[in-house]
């Protein structure tokens, strides 16, 4: 069994990971108290000034010494960032700046009392939730906290000293951090807090006097000694785990706790972290949400409930499920589960009792290999639980009186029937009218129908009439079996209506999804991924919506968003950003925000932030589960169009390297050659030998002939150069295309020595809207690309016609013709037909592209069929041409 | 400086203004072989000292200058001084060109250009600068016109021309042998507001062309500058 003792490499991956996310992080020490008064802020002062000793950057953000002389002459020489001022309702409150230390980025900051809960109006409703983020920077943190204000402690704290702890702290937060206790046995404390060396807010005072107990003092110093220890053991554990020595871990469970907004609730997820501590293992919260809609106090508790577990370090998972065995089991296996934790139900008749114990034999049967834990569950003090029936009188009034006035008219109408059939009939309409309730109403109104119009038959129409006392037998058997007929017909038509509506409610989640899965597939940009987003959220929720992105270097809204962010709102966002996580309404963070501000992650990037304003003052599971989802999957589409984006520059770049490669062979190519050619001619020259009249004219001649290529070649690269920077812009103004071939023509007469040049111009040819120089280049490129591709002596063709508000400019020779398979080539850059002679720089045509596009219009090269190639250019000609007389 | 002061006077005297000291060199021996005294400058501050203490008979402009636009040296002349300006410029600076002429020099030449084109033009900006023009009877080729009795002959045989017809042709005479930009036609012949109007200067040069070019699809004599305007060929 040796293997058994190596260590996991899941394990040993997350130790890893966890590791390096630390060396980011900023580390936190915890000075842990057993009680106020046992000295913490003096402690975590004293090893602050150990710190400034050693050179460290050290500030105090916010440290309460309660006037304490021995404290404050601690304060000294630590420099101390001021606090910030907030004002809520009219009361001058204090706080820390969070900002300013954010700003300052201090080594070290000191931030007295965790449990603290800040003025309204801050980021965080939570000092501990400050300090997360200051952790999150890469500040490290001292910090102090009473053993009491641990989530996980708070139960037991409030079982020994009867004091109610509203301020915690979740444990997780001290996972990863370092403890150190500051212990001072009970009796000195006590002695302390006799002269007065201990503060005690006035109001407080009574209850202080209880709490500061020996007994009770014992008890928790106890529990903080227990926590230090504990926290010291995991610590080995995680060294054992990393340092490969085969140690004592447990791997492989993980827990699941179910969740319901049940007081009960609270305490179940506090033992299943104490468990999930002691087996080192992870856990998961869940809730089974089905389709009855909650009121917002159950809904608070709900929300309180898991929250907690997420303080405590949970997984909180919310699945929807009519069943909630199923809904269980199915999430038990998704995540891998080892041991299921259910409460004990406390149940208070037997209704509850039955279906509470049909609930458990359901979950163990069907549990499979998982195993399931039943724990007493104990209520929290104070809170009353509410049962089940509570939930049917939610329905709303609305329904009980139509469910009241169709009973009254039925009953009337019952009056007149009893006049001909007797009592008997009356009862079977009440129950058909019962019946067709049961279709428009909830079950609580069905039931109310049901029993009021039993008591109605009964009185009114079962003999004796008004009274409700039942004569015969028969009728008693009647009456009984009416009673629960139209009960149990309630009951099973409510609950087919409620899962008709869960269906419905299902389907229409699973059609959103769809629909905006199937439009971002769609989606090929940001704008497109943004437009959808957009319309998807508004479409679906009511609400308004932005989209905030990084645009340049700054975060911003999309254009595209249909919600105006306010800087405030905007601010929100970048946290969310920052801090991958979801901000504003219905979160911890920046509570007092309007909207929902939830970060656009992948595994990879944080991509933006998705701002919703929903119309509705609560956000339900399956809403806040849903634009989750959104969110995810826009994160993912726009992920992919970065990297789609990412790779397509890449291409871009290989393929500008391979236009500089073919640029660097043509240019050195074609700047040498004339190059050589001027040289040897002027070398020539200067050798008197060959100074006969002709040779040197002849000389001259090429160096004449270089210059002017290597003029043109300039000029293409330099043409290339301003089409490639988008400097073209083309200057339409009204030309005579005549006038403009003739320019064309006059300056490549030493090109075209030799060639026989016919002109084809329309009769009376309008003016046309051009660019004359560009036109005018690129029909110079045209007939140079003639001059140099065709033998000397083939004949040009220029025809210029203006048709169907087209400007069709024709340049053919009847030379040997384009091959077709380089045909569609032609106009690429430094591309060069395999048999060009040499004289070209394979950009000629491409500027006669560039400049007929630049003036929207296009070049088409063809193979005439007589032989030859034609050259056609295309302007199109939406203005007409002015009249010619102008007015003077 | 180099030149000797007891020189007779009437040779003429050029500046060039250009950076370039291969291009200073070159256009020294051309000019110096053609009769002119050269005074040189690198750049457009020395230049406009150089004009002032010289006094040259024509300046060499180029437009690209490293220490000033080429344009606002141009600019700085023109404030005190009508001495005939010649540009140099290349062929990606047409904008500058156009600006240039419009802002007062008297033509250009587009690097590289040949001795023969240089020496014309420069041949015709000083005889413009010597002799504003009040010769009665304009000569080029086939064509002729009297000034003084507005009279326009192509051939000997006589043309009935438009009044606009006339006053383009008249500013072409004025100016023979000299480019004239789109906007100084436009300014003259139909007035500062109408000087975008393009279509109208195409419509009468086509006119005025089939009047009197023996060949309207190959002109002559009222040839096109791509992109800067017309010219009036002077020929014998």
């Amino acid at each position: 069994m040796t293997e058994d003792l190596r260590p996991n490499p899941d394990a040993l991956l997350s130790a890893l990971k966890s590791e390096e996310a630390r060396r980011n992080r900023g580390s936190l020490k915890v000075f842990l108290g057993m009680s106020p008064g046992v000295g913490k802020t003096y402690a975590m002062l004293e090893a602050a000034r150990r710190e400034l000793a050693a050179g460290r950057d050290v500030v105090i953000g916010y440290v309460e010494t309660h006037g304490r002389k021995e404290t404050d002459a601690l304060t000294e020489g630590l420099p101390i960032l001021p606090r910030k001022s907030l004002e809520h309702r009219g009361i001058q409150l204090a706080e820390m700046d969070l900002d300013a230390i954010l700003e300052r980025r201090p080594e070290l900051v000191l931030v007295d009392e965790l449990a603290h809960t800040n003025a309204a109006g801050s980021r965080h409703p939570k000092r501990w939730q400050d300090v997360k983020e200051l952790l999150d920077a890469g500040i490290n943190v001292f910090t102090t906290v009473n053993v009491q204000h641990l989530d996980s402690r708070a139960d037991t704290v409030r079982q020994i000293t009867g004091a109610e702890i509203r301020e915690t702290v979740p444990d997780s937060l001290l996972d990863s951090a370092e403890l150190e206790l500051v212990d001072l046995p009970p009796a000195e404390l006590l002695e302390r807090l006799q002269q007065g060396k201990v503060y005690v807010p006035d109001r407080a005072a009574a209850a202080a006097a209880n709490f500061f107990r020996e007994s009770n003092l014992t008890a928790l110093r106890e529990l903080a000694l227990r926590l230090v220890a504990d926290h010291v053991g995991e610590k080995t554990t995680e060294y054992h785990r990393t340092q490969s020595t085969a140690g004592p871990w447990k791997t492989g469970h993980r827990l699941l706790v179910a969740v319901s907004p049940s007081p009960f609730s609270e305490p179940l997820i506090r033992w299943t972290r104490r468990i999930a501590d002691s087996l080192k293992c992870s856990w998961v919260a869940v809730h089974v949400e089905n389709s009855k809609l909650p009121n917002e106090a159950v809904q608070a508790r709900l929300e309180k409930n898991l929250a907690l577990a997420r303080n405590l370090g949970a997984d909180v998972i919310a699945t929807a499920d009519e069943d909630l065995v199923g809904g269980l089991l199915r999430t038990a296996h998704e995540q891998n589960v080892t041991l299921i934790i259910v409460g004990k139900p406390v149940a208070s008749g037997f209704l509850e009792w039955f279906r509470a114990g049909r609930f458990l034999r359901r979950l163990v049967q069907a549990s499979g290999n998982i195993d399931v834990q039943v724990v007493r569950a104990e209520k929290s003090e104070g809170v009353r639980a509410k049962s089940g029936w509570r939930l049917a009188i939610e329905s709303g009034w609305k329904q009980y009186a139509v469910a009241a006035g169709v009973i009254a008219g039925v009953g009337l109408a019952n009056v007149a029937l009893n006049y001909f059939t007797g009592p008997r009939v009356p009862g079977l309409v009440f129950l058909l009218a019962v019946v067709i309730l049961g279709l428009f109403l909830g079950r609580g109104p069905v039931f109310f129908a049901g029993a009021v119009s039993a008591l109605a038959w009964n009185y009114f129409f079962l003999p004796p009439p008004y009274t409700f006392i039942i004569s015969s037998a028969e009728d008693a058997v009647l009456f009984g079996t009416y009673f629960v007929v139209a009960l149990v017909l309630g009951q099973l038509v409510a609950r087919i209506r409620t899962q008709e509506q869960a269906e419905r409610r299902r389907e229409q989640r699973a059609v959103a999804l769809y629909q905006l899965t199937r439009e971002l597939a769609q989606a090929g940009t940001r704008d497109e991924v943004v437009w959808q987003l957009m319309g998807e959220v508004t479409r679906v929720f009511h609400a308004q919506a932005a989209v905030v992105l990084p645009m340049g270097d700054k975060l911003a809204a999309h254009p595209d968003s249909s919600l105006d962010l306010t800087d405030k709102e905007l601010n929100v966002a970048v946290w969310a950003f920052h801090n991958r996580q979801a901000a504003g309404r219905f979160t911890d963070n920046l509570p007092g925000s309007d909207a929902l501000h939830l970060p656009l992650t992948t595994e990879r990037a944080v991509l933006g932030v998705l701002v919703v304003k929903l119309p509705d003052k609560t956000l339900n599971l399956a809403q806040r589960d849903l634009l989750e989802t959104y969110a995810r999957q826009a994160a993912l589409v726009l992920d992919r169009v970065a990297l789609r984006a990412a790779a397509e520059q890449s291409k871009l770049v290989a393929e500008s390297e391979r236009l500089s490669n073919a640029l660097l062979n043509s240019i050195s190519h074609e700047l040498r050659t004339p190059l050589a050619a001027i040289t040897s001619a002027a070398a020539n020259l200067v050798d008197t030998r060959q100074g006969s009249a002709e040779i040197r004219n002849a000389m001259v001649g090429e160096i004449q002939e270089a210059t002017a290529r290597l003029n043109r070649l300039v000029g293409n690269l330099l043409d290339v150069t301003r089409l490639e920077s988008g400097h073209v812009r083309a200057k339409l103004d009204w030309c005579d295309v005549g006038d403009l071939i003739h320019t064309t023509l006059r300056s490549l007469d030493r090109e075209l020595e030799g060639r026989k040049v016919k002109l084809q111009v329309q009769e009376k040819l309008p003016l046309a809207r051009l660019d004359f120089t560009l036109t005018q280049q690129a029909l110079a490129n045209l007939l140079l690309n003639i001059a140099v591709h065709t033998p000397p002596g083939t004949s040009v063709e220029i025809i210029a016609s203006h048709r169907d508000s087209i400007l069709q400019l024709s340049v053919a020779d009847n030379g040997p013709g384009i091959s077709a398979e380089i045909l569609p080539k032609i106009f690429e850059k430094f591309f060069r037909a395999p048999s060009a002679p040499a004289g070209g720089s394979g950009l000629g045509l491409p500027i006669v592209k560039g400049f007929i596009e630049a003036q929207g219009g296009q070049v088409i090269a063809a193979n005439r069929p007589a032989g030859g190639t034609v050259f056609t250019i295309l302007v199109p000609q939406t203005e007409q041409p002015p009249r010619s007389e102008p007015s003077m | 400086m180099n030149n000797p002061p007891d020189k007779p006077q009437p040779q003429s005297t050029a500046l060039v203004i250009d950076d370039e000291p291969q291009i200073r060199r070159l256009l020294r021996v051309t000019l110096e072989s053609n009769g002119f005294r050269v005074f040189d400058a690198a750049n457009g501050q020395e230049g406009i000292v150089q004009a002032a203490q010289c006094r040259p008979d024509v300046i060499l402009l180029d437009l690209g200058l490293p220490d000033m636009d080429g344009v606002a040296v141009l600019k700085r002349l023109r404030e005190w001084s009508q001495v005939p300006v010649l540009i140099l410029t290349v062929r990606d600076r047409e904008d500058d060109k156009i600006a240039a002429l419009d802002a007062g020099a008297d033509d250009y030449v587009t690097k590289p250009f040949s001795t023969g084109e240089l020496l014309a033009r420069l041949r015709v900006a000083r005889r413009h600068a010597q002799t504003p023009s009040d010769l009665a009877v304009f000569r080029s080729g086939r064509l002729e016109v009297d000034l003084s009795s507005r009279l326009v002959k192509v051939e000997g045989r006589e043309v009935k021309l438009t009044a606009t017809e006339y006053s383009l042709l008249r500013l072409f005479v004025h100016h023979a042998g000299k480019v004239l930009t789109h906007k100084q036609i436009l300014r003259e012949v139909w007035g500062p507001n109408q000087v975008e109007q393009t279509q109208y200067l195409r419509v009468y040069v086509a006119h005025l062309r089939d009047k009197l070019e023996e060949n309207p699809a190959q002109p002559e004599l009222i040839i096109t500058e791509p992109a800067v305007g017309y010219r009036l060929i002077e020929k014998g």
